[in-house]
């Protein structure tokens, strides 16, 4: 049984009625019949919880964004109204008073050389352990994924000690501190994903290659490297959420304030909130820290959710 | 092409494992010895005194509040959002009307659910954190939660909520299944769309319901999954630290009934300088983590399907 043949006894899927009686039902098919009203009401049901659980997900985004453009009185008189006058000054206010801007930058510095660096070096040490047979391969991969399960929590103690007594000066709320600890604690996943990556890649490239006269190096960067594109895409985007959203690192390790990332800032403007009021700055400033994430993963949909995802399927 | 290998096979490994040997294997290390001293923090004043903070630990009643407190979370959150999870992904991959040539199909707009439930899994927990804390404001007239019922005349159940000592906990809970049931729906379509479709079509030429297709077949073909998905939640929910300090009372009340174990070690640790005692902590976790994760694995395993 095909499931065309399915499709004709059952209804009219084929989105033509046709009159009671005609279809041919055999008793062998019997149970399929009045599935299709089944359907019917499922549809309407599921559509009805889908649209509920997608409501309570976006209205509260929606609300940062149009209580952006509210004074502080209007956010708190009436939480749920539409602003009557855009209040484009909280944007103002956010990026300059509330030192958004500042912590922004910080941010940026941040993140892009983290990312920069965990890519580089990630995809250089999984193209070893993925290409190369040596004494100790499987040990340093098997201690590069182990990473993956340390609780951050546990190891933030000793690490403000490592970033405070490094030799030669403190690391401690320094941009690039911060840089080699977020490389540090992405090398982990990035290792794992890249490593499964480049042995899917074909070797008669990179062979002809050596067979020109490249070396291991030039191999590496000007051929593999370009081959791995989408795999980079996939881990860049992955560590970029990563590394923009992280909260615990900061907060332990870059307690001073014009150091500030985004989440830091952030969580201290809205533990001041009760005391200084300007709630309009806030939601600013949370769309200000929102935004390049929103661009990314609007963009970049489909590959957030597998990356995202890839960690758990593994 | 032997010539050269061993060095470049150095050259290109010694910068990324020394990094990682630094800020994480070495903290790793250390976290164990610290936890056997009674350090404060300044250089050279570290005193070796055994197991003392852990029996300090063992008899401290704030302590096993706070992983009480986790532990609550742990039993409860995972269930909630894995069970959202695999109703929703079951709905939008297998729930919808049949069209032509179809057996199974996903609701309409199925694209479209999926790319708002998964929204809160992008941005910052903080975020997250401070529209919360918004929406459980206790003010009637402010909070976003109290004024919406009392618009729909529910004024009943209007509520001081993370104010609330009986309520707080399960207010930040909630959040936290909001944020991540998003991430499993994901998730678990992707693994539904694995699932080969003629079992679908055996099930339903036998006339099978789409409940009886969901637990008969949908869940145990995604079983690795969700026990996968378990552990992940799991560790969520032995966390949630931003959540807690952001959102709570007075960080981990009112009265404490919100105090979880990473909000115990942050503050014993970089406000009361007892960096000993706390680095103590972080062991307790790292067994309490560990203990879950093999119990998981262990208790939730099944024959496996191939397919």
């Amino acid at each position: 049984m095909t499931t065309e043949e399915i499709e004709k006894v059952d209804g009219p899927a084929d989105g033509v009625p046709r009159p009671a009686g005609t279809t041919t039902v055999t008793g062998t098919l019997g149970p399929t019949r009045g599935r299709s009203s089944e359907g019917g009401a499922l549809n309407v049901f599921s559509h009805g919880i889908l649209v509920l659980w997608a409501l309570m997900v976006g209205v509260p985004l929606l609300w940062v964004l149009w209580s952006s453009f509210k004074d502080s009185n209007g956010i708190l008189t009436d939480p749920w109204g539409l602003p009557t006058v855009l209040h484009w000054e909280n944007w103002s206010n956010a990026w300059n008073d509330a030192n958004m801007g500042q912590y922004f930058v910080n941010t940026a510095i941040v993140v892009g050389g983290s990312v920069v660096g965990t890519m580089v070096l990630g995809s250089m040490a999984a193209y070893v352990l993925a290409r190369f047979t040596f004494p100790g391969n499987r040990l340093i991969y098997y201690l590069f994924v182990a990473g993956m399960s340390f609780p951050v929590f546990m190891l933030v103690i000793p690490l403000f000690f490592v970033l405070r007594d490094f030799p030669g000066s403190s690391l401690l709320a320094t941009y690039h501190g911060l840089i080699l600890v977020y490389i540090a604690y992405s090398l982990p996943f990035t290792v794992f994903f890249m490593t499964a990556f480049f042995r899917t890649l074909p070797t008669s490239v990179a062979e002809a290659a050596m067979i020109d006269g490249a070396s291991h190096t030039r191999t590496f960067f000007q051929v593999m490297l370009p081959m791995a594109k989408p795999g980079l895409i996939s881990i860049g985007i992955f560590n970029f959420l990563g590394q923009w959203n992280q909260y615990l690192l900061p907060m332990v390790l870059n307690q001073q304030e014009d150091k500030y990332v985004l989440t830091q800032g952030l969580a201290m403007i809205a533990l001041q909130q009760g005391y200084e009021n300007d709630w309009g700055a806030l939601m600013a400033g949370m769309m200000i820290a929102m935004l390049p994430v929103l661009v990314v993963y609007s963009v970049f949909q489909r590959q957030v959710q597998a990356g995202l995802t890839a960690g758990a399927l593994k | 092409m032997q010539h050269g290998k061993y060095r470049f096979i150095v050259g290109f490994l010694a910068l990324p494992l020394l990094i990682y040997g630094v800020f994480v294997v070495s903290p790793f290390v250390q976290a164990f010895q610290i936890s056997l001293t009674d350090w404060s923090g300044l250089i050279g004043t570290a005193r070796f005194v055994g197991f003392d903070n852990f029996a300090r630990l063992w008899d401290s009643d704030e302590f096993w509040n706070a992983l009480r407190h986790n532990v609550y979370m742990l039993a409860l959150v995972p269930v909630v959002t894995l069970a959202l999870g695999l109703f929703f992904a079951f709905m939008l991959n297998v729930g919808g009307r049949r069209r032509r040539g179809e057996v199974v199909a996903g609701v309409a707009g199925s694209q479209f659910y999926k790319f708002v439930f998964f929204f809160p899994q992008v941005i910052s927990i903080t975020i997250i954190a401070v529209i919360w804390f918004n929406i459980y404001n206790p003010d009637p007239d402010d909070g976003m939660l109290n004024s919406l019922l009392g618009t729909v005349g529910l004024d009943g159940l209007q509520n001081a909520w993370l104010g609330e000592k009986s309520l707080a906990l399960w207010c930040i809970s909630a959040v936290m299944v909001w944020g991540h049931v998003g991430f499993y729906v994901v998730l678990f379509s992707a693994a539904m769309a694995s699932v080969p479709r003629d079992i679908y079509e055996a099930a339903l030429l036998d006339g099978a319901n789409r409940f009886h297709t969901f637990f008969r077949i949908t869940l145990p073909l995604l079983w690795d999954t969700v026990q996968t998905g378990w552990v992940y939640m799991g560790i969520i929910a032995l966390d949630a630290f931003a959540l807690v300090q952001i959102m709570s009372v007075n960080m981990g009340g009112p009265d404490g009934a919100t105090d979880v174990m990473p909000l115990r070690l942050y503050l014993t640790a970089f406000r009361d300088s007892q960096y000993g005692y706390a680095a103590a902590m972080g062991v307790a976790m790292l067994i309490v983590t560990m203990t879950f994760a093999v119990l998981t694995l262990r208790f939730a395993r099944r024959e496996r399907i191939e397919y």
